[in-house]
């Protein structure tokens, strides 16, 4: 019994509320809302609008013939429209959002506040340089905030999301090669990488050489050495990996893969478990991407936009994209076109990267300070460690040992009971839960990758833990039943996924008229 | 009688003179789940053996299919393409995904046979 903190287990509604028929089709404070184009009626609308001047016709033989089609609706309408539907929407300022991998933690509103001040909000990118130094500046702490964490001399801050920010660390490598005169065909990815690693690769022109993990969950060094040739650009590495576990060998990676005049790209999506403790310099990493919606707070999964930002070594340095700031003697200056002895490589973005996405997080550096930077990826790794000891009885954990900032179990709890991965995430939906991420990755079986983030206290945790304990508990009293029909307490229970996939539906169409529908 | 070997990543192969039919095995389909696409390869491709033949996605994970012999493909299921079921109802029948012109016929020697496979399978879960 978990008696953490004294609740018991409540059936508020329990299966009886999907039973409960309403004539409204609400359910109490869960509305059934229609979608837009299934409310309201033509003519109807929000505002009162003069009828339209006569204006000369230009449009020819393109002029729409028939009605748009669009819903008409009062303002009060929309705004409870898009309330509602918001309303149905799981998100980190609504619960625990254990999302392995994918860091959803807390977004603090100073970032926002920040972020809304009007000599930051209200710019244009195309204004003159000396009216923008505020922000130059800004940009230019922020690149000397990630350096500094890194311990790298450079730092490209135009990619925009992670992927971008390995497209970018990836090219600047091929860049590199190409200054030596050389074409190096092949990119090692260990299976413990995230799956943007591979993918990456292959886009860059790369050839994939996949490294099998070990069973501590991490590279297999003797695999690793007996791929190295002189045909390898580089590797691309996670780390902490995406079994939530530091790689124990990375110094030795990082020299042999430098032994072979290969380049070292690390992830570092999961940098937020490290931060403050390790460099990725000291570990001989040569190019990394820093996801800014990830490790420092800014906002992400429909909140974005993201920043992936690329630390570089001094062996890439030169390679950089523009454009890129300087300090002279007239003030900060973006720099825009190849100057001294710089190669870049080109540019990444038409503007210089997500502005407002560097304030949020300056202002999480700044706010923090460098103690409670450390303090915070401490706390992540506490936190994951915590959810890990406290399941570690009742669910199965993938590897032996303590864990970074993400637990990571495989289904050898569900063996034999009739309840899959996914039954088990669904029915965390009925519990108030966002599910884990689930089968990811791919070496483990049926995963469930727990990231609880510094976020969380104490006692939201131990409120999760005894939710997921005492679902362990029916899986293994065989109420598979229980599992296959959840979640209950949802606007829609389980979804066809596989119709979904097969057939989409990609938009809506209007009801076919009645007297068509008759025949 | 056509002989059917199996690869350690699930590839099947069936093997009529000198042309291999490849498909993935029930234990495959089984682990992916049910399948919603299938990329195929250009008829003509030459495939390495362990290289990438063709992509299979399903609700849980993309992942690829190996050729399990070198070879150059000669043919295509395009029914997957429309009805990627397919892989889950017939896996080692109407599931097929290509055929293969067969480079060096020696290499069969390096796949399993039922049995094996079967050992193999049982080793796993």
């Amino acid at each position: 019994m978990d008696k953490s903190r004294g609740r018991t287990g409540r059936t508020t509604a329990g299966g009886a509320a999907a039973e409960i028929r309403t004539e409204s089709g609400h359910r109490g404070l869960q509305f059934e809302e229609p979608l837009i184009f299934e409310q309201g009626a033509e003519g109807r609308g929000g505002v009162d609008l003069p009828p339209a001047p006569k204006v000369a016709e230009r449009l020819g033989g393109v002029r729409r013939k028939g009605p748009i089609g669009l819903p008409g609706l009062s303002e009060p309408q929309v705004i409870r429209h898009y309330t509602r539907l918001s309303q149905k929407n799981y998100a980190i300022d609504s619960g625990v959002y254990p999302l392995g991998s994918c860091t959803m933690k807390h977004n603090p509103r100073l970032n926002e506040k920040m972020a809304r001040l009007p000599g930051f909000a209200d710019l244009h990118p195309l204004q003159p340089m000396q009216t923008v130094q505020g922000a130059l500046e800004l940009i230019d702490r922020l690149a000397h905030w990630l350096k500094t964490l890194t311990g790298m001399p450079a730092v490209a801050l135009s990619p925009g999301a992670g992927a971008h920010g390995e497209f970018c660390g990836m090219v600047t490598i091929r860049a590199a090669l190409a200054a030596r005169g050389e074409t190096r065909r092949r990119v090692l990815v260990p299976e413990s990488a995230h799956g943007t690693n591979p993918a990456t690769a292959a886009a860059c022109g790369f050839e994939v050489d996949s490294i099998p993990a070990d069973a501590r969950g991490r590279v297999d060094l003797a695999a690793f050495k007996a791929k190295l040739g002189p045909d390898i650009a580089a590797i691309m590495l996670t780390n902490p990996n995406t079994c939530g576990l530091f790689e124990s060998d990375i110094v030795k990676i990082a020299e042999e893969i430098h032994r072979i005049g290969a380049y070292f790209y690390c992830d570092g999506a999961n940098f937020n478990a490290i931060v403050g403790r390790v460099r990725p310099a000291d570990l001989g990493i040569d190019a990394m991407h820093i996801n800014l919606h990830k490790t420092f707070s800014t906002p992400h999964g429909g909140g974005g936009p993201g920043s992936g930002p690329v630390v570089l070594s001094a062996a890439l340095a030169p390679y950089a994209p523009l454009p890129y700031i300087v300090h002279g003697a007239d003030g900060f200056r973006l720099v825009e076109t190849k100057e001294g002895k710089a190669q870049p490589f080109g540019r990444l973005k038409t503007f210089h990267g997500q502005m407002g996405m560097f304030i949020r997080a300056l202002t999480y550096m700044l706010s923090h300070g460098a103690d409670c930077l450390r303090a915070a990826s401490g706390d992540a790794v506490l936190n994951a460690n915590y959810v890990l000891a406290r399941l570690k009885d009742v669910m199965t954990p993938a590897f032996d040992g303590t864990c970074m900032h993400e637990a990571l179990f495989d289904d050898g709890f569900l063996k034999d009971t009739g309840v899959s991965t996914l039954d088990f995430a669904k029915a965390m939906i009925d519990e108030g839960f966002h599910p884990m991420t689930m089968y990811f990755p791919l070496v483990v079986h049926g995963a469930l990758l727990i990231e609880p983030t510094e976020s969380e206290s104490k006692d939201a945790l131990d409120v999760f833990i005894a939710s997921l304990r005492s679902l362990a508990a029916r899986a293994k009293a065989g109420e598979a039943e229980f599992f296959h029909a959840a979640p209950r307490l949802t606007p829609r229970r389980r979804l066809d996924e596989t119709r979904a996939a097969r057939q989409p539906v990609l938009r809506w169409r209007p009801p076919a008229p009645a007297s068509q529908a008759a025949e | 009688m056509a002989q059917v070997k199996y690869s350690k990543e699930h590839e099947w192969i069936r093997v009529e003179g000198d042309i291999g039919v490849v498909g993935i095995s029930d234990y495959a389909q089984q682990q992916l789940g049910d399948v919603v696409y299938v990329e195929l390869p250009a008829i003509g491709k030459k495939v390495t053996k362990g290289g990438e033949a063709a992509v299979v996605e399903s609700v849980k994970a993309a992942s690829e299919v190996y050729a399990p012999v070198a070879g150059e493909v000669v043919a295509v299921n395009d029914q997957l393409t429309a009805n990627p079921a397919l892989i889950n109802s017939s896996p080692q029948g109407d599931g097929w995904f290509l055929k293969l012109k067969l480079a060096n016929k020696g290499e069969l020697g390096d796949l399993m046979d039922e049995a094996a496979y079967a050992k193999f399978v049982a080793g796993l879960s």
